[in-house]
């Protein structure tokens, strides 16, 4: 499939979707199927306030707490409504935990099912042919894609979310950090660490 | 469907380009494409499935050669046109021919804002108990249909072992086709890679699994 940010020296490709949008928004609000108001309430839902930092809060919490663990083990989609998430296309939740023998990666391979309670929207490559087609057959070789190369001994768990369970990868927790509050342990966790194609962030790659 | 969307296992795409700290949305009419899409769900004209259904029933072509957001868009006016709610030449005017059909809920921003953050679950109460049981050794049945299904073809035929019973939650095969919801018992199936693509592959592939997909052995 072609990207969404493909720079094509032809703009009439663009500026024929923009108008395309903007006659079926017209459309359906004159028709009254939808109100302006609520496609302004997803947008702002979707850019301005879900997103990985809700994950990042998730995983955090699973590092600190034993107890937590626990539960997101036992209940996904419970334990992390307690810390406020929940929602569309996160009905069903389940944890991967990263540990020494093993990683886990996320995929859809039948189109772009994404944990969006605690990611927010995927990024253009999690929706993308490369991505899509090979995670589950050469994951070893996507992994180095994104610059992540484990040891041979590391046992791959790839998901692929076919039906309505959602995976959050929860990454191994970097050494160094053993004193950091939750908060600031939410900042080593990035997006990609928990859709399995990262890691969490070392300690020492941040400032103090 | 044997479509294109089924993309497990394929070699021909390239490699996967990472684009660090990448924009949400590269165009405003993403932003569009997003909210309608999501807005038009919440009409319950239709469901889930049907819309992924009817992504996957884009022409090989242009599903291959369309953004995601532009796939959504035209999926989107396939099942507008389809379910009678826009006709073609509305949406090559954008001038409004017929009145509106009445469709069951329009939630303002506060509604839609509170609707986004509930679930709304996929289970549903059992009438049987599930054939299968963690541990046990399945097989895939070789499915081909011509609707709408999630057992990739890479996971068609195939041996594996349930990791976990999920509960009975809405079948798409099924539902994606207006057929009503007819929940069945999903499992979590682990199969190893070299079963599933040969050669050396060492990793294991995890597939959620309808119990209508499955053989015992």
């Amino acid at each position: 499939m072609a990207k969404d940010n493909d720079h094509h020296p032809d703009h009439s490709h663009l500026d024929e979707m923009d108008i395309r949008l903007r006659t079926l928004e017209s459309l359906l609000v004159e028709k009254g199927y939808v109100n302006p108001d609520a496609l302004d309430a997803i947008v702002e839902t979707y850019e301005k306030k879900i997103g990985p930092q809700n994950g990042a809060a998730v995983v955090a919490r699973a590092w600190s707490d034993q107890a937590y663990l626990e539960r997101l083990r036992n209940d996904a989609t419970s334990a992390i409504a307690e810390l406020g998430f929940s929602g569309r296309q996160g009905e069903h939740m389940r944890i991967v935990e990263n540990t020494d023998e093993v990683h886990n990666l996320v995929v859809c391979t039948l189109c772009s099912c994404y944990p969006w309670p605690v990611l927010g929207l995927p990024p253009v490559w999690y929706k993308s042919a490369p991505y899509r087609s090979r995670a589950v057959s050469e994951p070893r070789a996507v992994l180095s894609e994104f610059g992540v190369d484990l040891p041979e001994a590391t046992k791959i768990r790839v998901w692929d979310s076919t039906a309505e369970l959602r995976y959050l990868v929860v990454p191994k927790r970097p050494k160094g950090a053993e004193d950091w509050s939750e908060e600031r342990l939410a900042s080593l966790v990035t997006r990609d660490s928990m859709i399995g194609t990262g890691l969490a962030a070392q300690p020492n790659d941040q400032t103090p | 469907m044997n479509g294109p969307h089924d993309m497990g296992g394929m070699q021909c795409y390239g490699p996967v380009v990472p684009e660090p700290d990448e924009p949400i949305f590269y165009h405003d009419w993403e932003r569009k494409a997003l909210a309608l899409t999501v807005a038009m769900g919440a009409t319950g004209c239709w469901n889930i499935d049907i819309s992924r259904h009817a992504r996957e029933s884009l022409e090989p072509a242009q599903y291959l050669s369309s953004s995601y957001y532009q796939i959504w868009t035209a999926a989107l006016e396939e099942l507008l046109v389809g379910y009678e709610l826009v006709n073609i030449g509305e949406l090559e005017t954008g001038k409004v021919e017929a009145k509106g059909q009445s469709v069951n809920n329009v939630p303002d921003g506060e509604h839609m804002a509170t609707a986004l953050r509930q679930r709304h679950p996929y289970e549903r109460p059992a009438k049987s108990a599930p054939l299968f049981e963690v541990g046990d050794t399945v097989t895939t049945l070789n499915l081909n249909p011509r609707g709408h299904t999630r057992l990739p073809r890479y996971a068609r035929g195939k041996t594996g072992t349930v990791e976990r019973v999920a509960g009975c939650h809405v079948f798409p095969d099924s539902n994606a086709h207006d057929k009503g919801e007819d929940a069945r018992w999903l499992y979590t199936i682990g199969f190893e890679a070299s079963d599933l693509f040969g050669g050396k592959a060492d990793h294991i592939v995890h597939v959620d699994c309808w119990e209508p997909y499955l053989e015992r052995g």
